[in-house]
């Protein structure tokens, strides 16, 4: 059988005023139907470009060469008006954010039609009735309503699915999907994922996934090509990749993503530095400044990608090969990302062998609530209800620890950082920080309570100044603070080794750093004046995956240098695990399980909690394979208007499980934190702990 | 939708009774009616003179509340909206005049916008090259040229064009003129005198909305729906068309509430250059002759029209964009 897409050779070249921008390599594979192959690297990597240059939808001033076949007709070289009967018909595409991907001022109906009848003679009411059938597919609710309602009318897991309906529209021979799930929580994630599956099976279509996570890799894909600095650095069948990973690149970023489904204490393996830029490359192997494997001969010639010789293992589709010089070293002595990457170093802290209970607590809050009104009318305003963002809820940090909030987005995990970070007097209830409670604060204490309590953000691009050097960036707090001018220099320089950055660096401005550098400079900013208790707030997930292992190191390590203590928000469940001592889960502003992390994630008593873990795929094919996903219905309910009683009940997949008399307690009584286990409380009347990793 | 309408209508009309409101204070209080008589040889009596100013609440004797209220009485009970320091009513000064700049400022403005969309999406989609460079040098031109140069500049290119054919093709003094009399003379004549002035009012307005649609068109083109609608296999043009251009629409519609405003000031020296009897240039008239009275009228007309322009640009953005009409 002749593969339906055949790509060889291909080079993707654009035009910068630093020179060429050498975006994709020689990129080669060939793709059967019905076949999914993962497109896996980092930003930056070619994997966006690559799909687009399938399309045909770079500008013109982007170099093509090499050579794309559709069913054994070469694209390359085709002109717009051509390509355009090729677009949509054949190959479709699914783009990573949904929320910017459908146009604003058309209905969602209109969208598909147009899809439709630009290449099949239909009539507006057949085409119409054909886009109600894909909502149909795709599961949206209430298609022949919904078709007529516009983007904005519609969540980010409801568009997504819409864009998938508009793909499979024509039934393509291929879709592309890139990045499909990114932008979505993991709740969403795993519906969009399944929805995917789906229009897969029902159109037969040939499927090139581009994703950086490789979780999604291994439930999904059939085939993998790793891409690094524009090359295809390993190729592959997925078992090929993640049992038998032969080049560095690949082995590290196996390696350096924290596990869900193991409990470690240890320092992750990590890959230093940043992938290069692809204009003016130097010689040599792009991988070699970051691989500890690197000698001479990996910087005299980029190694091409070689068939690997495997006796024993049976040639998938895709053979496997690998661009190494290495490689037979590497297969010879049987090393993992253990032996090639270095660990990085943790210092333990001081309170590890204290018991919890006998710790202070340096971060309290009782009963704390965060109620916003809805408002409605011009000049006379009125209330018309409120959104309940955080409900009365109970949490404690002690000394030297990490808690983790986890929910997805809406759940009341930020606005329950920022009533902290407030310090003052909250709606109802009490925050004590080190002792203090913050309602009985004056100003002054206040101001000299915020030294001991600082915040990391999310998007290090956003979180620093742009137009000021690094070093103004970490001395504004202690100026902030009236520090003298000496002892200011003394600080900042101190800062800047402590959290792993250069002397040198110190008068450089934001724009000459990575995110993981800068990520360091908001690090160390907060760091200045020391605090002991820090909010990290999403801190690692803005970051490619090969820089979060470093991020997340150095916090565990200043953790135990400096004793701090943590209060870490992040939706990527593998991550929580890793860093924090307890986990507590939100929805919908309730904490509905709290817990050690490792009693958590290995006997989730909530429902809720078993379907968050379990809706987050491990970066191991076999697992991935064995395992039964709880996928949730449906998105979020709107927090102006929960459901009565247990607020989880409308998504519960236990609810639908009850016979009509529980289900009424359900509906009626809300659920209150229980003790299920040594330090693990969840709100759920019919919990009971399963095992769902 | 239509409620959506009516509330921006009554926060438009309030506007506009306080600024014309704040515009008979000011001409009131600094423009002296008495003063146009003071050169008078010989000089008027004084009682004559202040009876008649009185008759025409101009008298500066009078306190201004009084002047305002008796002034505010006759246009809402009477639409009466005085007289000037001659004596002339100002209904009759401004009947015609207000029809004639109206003409004017209607067809300057829709073809200005037009020309100026149009143009701007279309160099949007030829960034940086020669035609897109060109079509920025003549709009940044005629952007930093004053409107009475343009009128002046547009009127010796007309002359010496005439000149050349032999054939008076374009008339530029006053609004209307000789004509023969076949059918239709008098309307090609006013058309004839309407051409230039116009012409300089749409290039003045074209110029700076080309530029604004120029650079919200190039953001909607990067937009990703654009490429979604691209890889649904829409040609570039259409996707262009029908995505791009269509969203990039929406603010425009807002941009044009405002720039109505200076369409009515650039009206006014446009007039003037083109003897035009229009409101503008009664308006410069009325300031040098201390007509309090036409200068207040001319200020609720240029507010009439601003919020005119201004619901129909709301009802415009309304129809544009689903989420004004619908969240």
């Amino acid at each position: 059988m002749s593969p339906i897409l055949s790509v060889k050779d291909l080079h993707v070249t654009f035009p910068s005023e630093a020179g060429p921008v050498q975006a994709v390599r020689g990129l080669s594979f060939n793709l059967d139907r019905g076949e999914t192959m993962a497109l896996v690297g980092e930003s930056g990597s070619g994997k966006s470009v690559t799909s687009l240059a399938i399309m045909g939808l770079h500008p013109d001033t982007a170099r093509i060469e090499g050579s794309v076949q559709l069913d054994g007709e070469e694209l390359l070289g085709k002109t717009d008006d051509q390509m355009s009967k090729i677009r949509g018909k054949r190959i479709s595409m699914v783009f990573q954010d949904p929320l910017s991907a459908l146009t604003p001022v058309y209905t969602i109906g209109d969208q598909i039609v147009e899809a439709l009848v630009i290449h099949q003679s239909m009539s507006k009411p057949e085409a119409w009735d054909r886009a109600i059938e894909l909502l149909n597919l795709v599961g949206i609710p209430d298609p022949a309503t919904r078709a007529k309602a516009f983007p904005f009318e519609f969540s980010g897991g409801m568009r997504q699915r819409v864009m998938i309906a508009m793909a499979i529209a024509n039934q393509p021979d291929i879709i592309i999907a890139d990045e499909p799930t990114t932008a979505l929580d993991v709740t969403i994630q795993a519906q969009v994922l399944e929805v995917l599956k789906k229009a897969q099976a029902e159109t037969g279509a040939a499927m090139i996934l581009i994703t950086h996570d490789l979780g999604v890799v291994a439930g999904n894909g059939d085939k993998v090509t790793v891409m690094y600095a524009g090359r295809p650095v390993e190729q592959g069948s997925v078992d090929d990749i993640f049992y038998r990973p032969r080049m560095p690149y690949t082995i590290g970023l196996l390696g350096t993503v924290p596990r869900l489904d193991h409990s470690s204490d240890e320092a992750l393996p990590v890959l230093e530095g940043t992938p290069p830029s692809v204009v003016n490359l130097p010689p040599g192997c792009p991988f070699a400044p970051r691989c500890p494997l690197a000698d001479e001969a990996c910087l005299e010639a980029e190694p091409s990608l070689e068939l690997l010789d495997e006796p024993g293992v049976e040639p998938a589709a895709l053979p496997h090969r690998a661009a190494c010089v290495k490689v037979d070293q590497i297969e010879k002595n049987h090393w993992t990302h253990r032996d090639i990457f270095p660990a990085g170093v943790i210092q333990a802290s001081q309170y590890a062998d204290i018991p919890r209970e006998d710790r202070q607590q340096v971060l309290e809050l009782h009963q704390v609530r965060k109620y916003f009104p809805l408002m409605k009318g011009a000049i006379y305003r009125r209330q018309t209800g409120t959104i309940k963002a955080v409900d009365d809820i109970d949490l404690d940090v002690r000394r030297g620890e990490t808690v983790g909030l986890v929910g997805e987005s809406g759940s009341g995990k930020s606005t329950t950082l920022l009533e902290i970070l407030e310090l003052a007097k909250p709606q109802s209830g009490t925050i004590s920080v080190l002792g203090q409670d913050t309602s009985a604060l004056s100003r002054h204490e206040r101001r000299d309570l915020r030294q001991h309590i600082q915040v990391v953000f999310q998007d290090p691009m956003a979180a620093v100044d742009p137009r000021l050097p690094v070093f103004d960036i970490i001395a504004e707090p202690l100026e902030a603070f009236g520090w003298n001018k000496p002892d200011i220099e003394k600080r900042v320089f101190e800062l800047l080794d402590l959290v792993g950055l250069e002397p040198s660096h110190a008068d450089r401005y934001p724009q000459h750093f990575s995110g993981g550098q800068r990520q360091r400079i908001g690090i160390a900013r907060a760091l200045a004046l020391s605090p002991e208790i820090l909010i990290l707030d999403e801190p690692v997930s803005a970051l490619d995956v090969s820089i979060q292992a470093g991020v997340i190191n150095l916090l565990a390590d200043l953790q135990g240098k400096l004793g701090l203590s943590y209060l870490f928000v992040a939706h990527d469940l593998a991550v929580i695990r890793h860093v924090a001592d307890r986990v507590a889960v939100m929805y919908l502003g309730d904490i509905v399980e709290i817990g050690q992390v490792d009693q958590v994630y290995d006997a989730p008593t909530h429902p809720y909690t078993q379907a968050l873990i379990s809706a987050i795929p491990i970066p191991d094919p076999h697992v991935e394979r064995s395992r039964q996903r709880i996928v949730l219905e449906g998105d979020l309910p709107s927090p102006a208007n929960p459901p009565s009683g247990c607020k989880f009940r409308s998504r519960c997949p236990k609810f639908a499980t009850l016979d009509s008399v529980s289900q009424t307690k359900c509906a009626e009584q809300a659920p209150v934190l229980t003790s299920c286990g040594t330090d693990h409380l969840m709100a759920c009347h019919f919990g009971e702990a399963v095992s769902v990793l | 939708m239509v409620r959506y309408v009516l509330k921006r209508v009554v926060n438009y009309v309030v506007m506009l009774f306080l600024a014309v409101t704040g515009a008979f204070f000011l001409a009131a209080s600094s423009l002296n009616a008495r003063s146009v008589y003071a050169v008078r040889n010989p000089p008027l009596d004084p009682d004559v003179l202040n009876n008649m100013l009185y008759r025409w609440n101009l008298n500066d004797n009078t306190p201004l509340l009084e002047r305002y209220w008796v002034w505010l009485k006759g246009v809402f009970l009477h639409w009466d909206w005085g007289y000037s320091p001659e004596g002339v009513w100002i209904n009759d000064a401004i009947s015609t005049k207000m029809w004639v700049s109206l003409r004017l400022l209607l067809i300057g403005t829709l073809a200005g916008i037009l020309v100026g969309v149009l143009v701007g999406a279309w160099t949007a989609t030829r960034q940086y090259k020669v035609s897109d460079r060109v079509f920025t040098g003549l709009a940044l031109l005629i952007v930093c040229t004053p409107s009475f140069v343009l009128g002046i500049a547009t009127q010796i290119v007309a002359i010496n064009i005439n000149r050349l054919t032999g054939v008076s093709i374009f008339e530029f003094v006053g609004e209307s003129g000789q004509h023969g009399s076949f059918p239709g003379a008098i309307f090609l004549d006013r058309l004839q005198h309407l051409l230039l002035p116009s012409l300089v009012l749409m290039a003045m307005g074209a110029a700076q909305l080309s530029r604004i649609q120029r650079n919200l068109m190039l953001d909607s083109l990067g937009e990703d729906y654009v490429r979604t609608a691209r890889a649904k296999g829409l040609p570039k043009s259409k996707a262009v068309m029908r995505h791009a251009l269509r969203t990039a629409l929406i603010p425009t519609g807002t941009y044009v509430a405002f720039s109505v405003v200076g369409m009515v000031t650039g009206a006014t020296y446009t007039e003037k250059v083109f003897s035009f009897p229009g409101m503008g240039a009664y308006f410069v008239d009325s300031v040098s002759r201390m007509n309090v009275h036409g200068v207040v009228a001319f200020t609720a007309f240029a507010g009439v029209s601003v919020v005119v322009g201004a619901i129909l640009s709301d009802i415009a953005v309304a129809l544009l964009d689903p989420r004004v009409r619908l969240g």
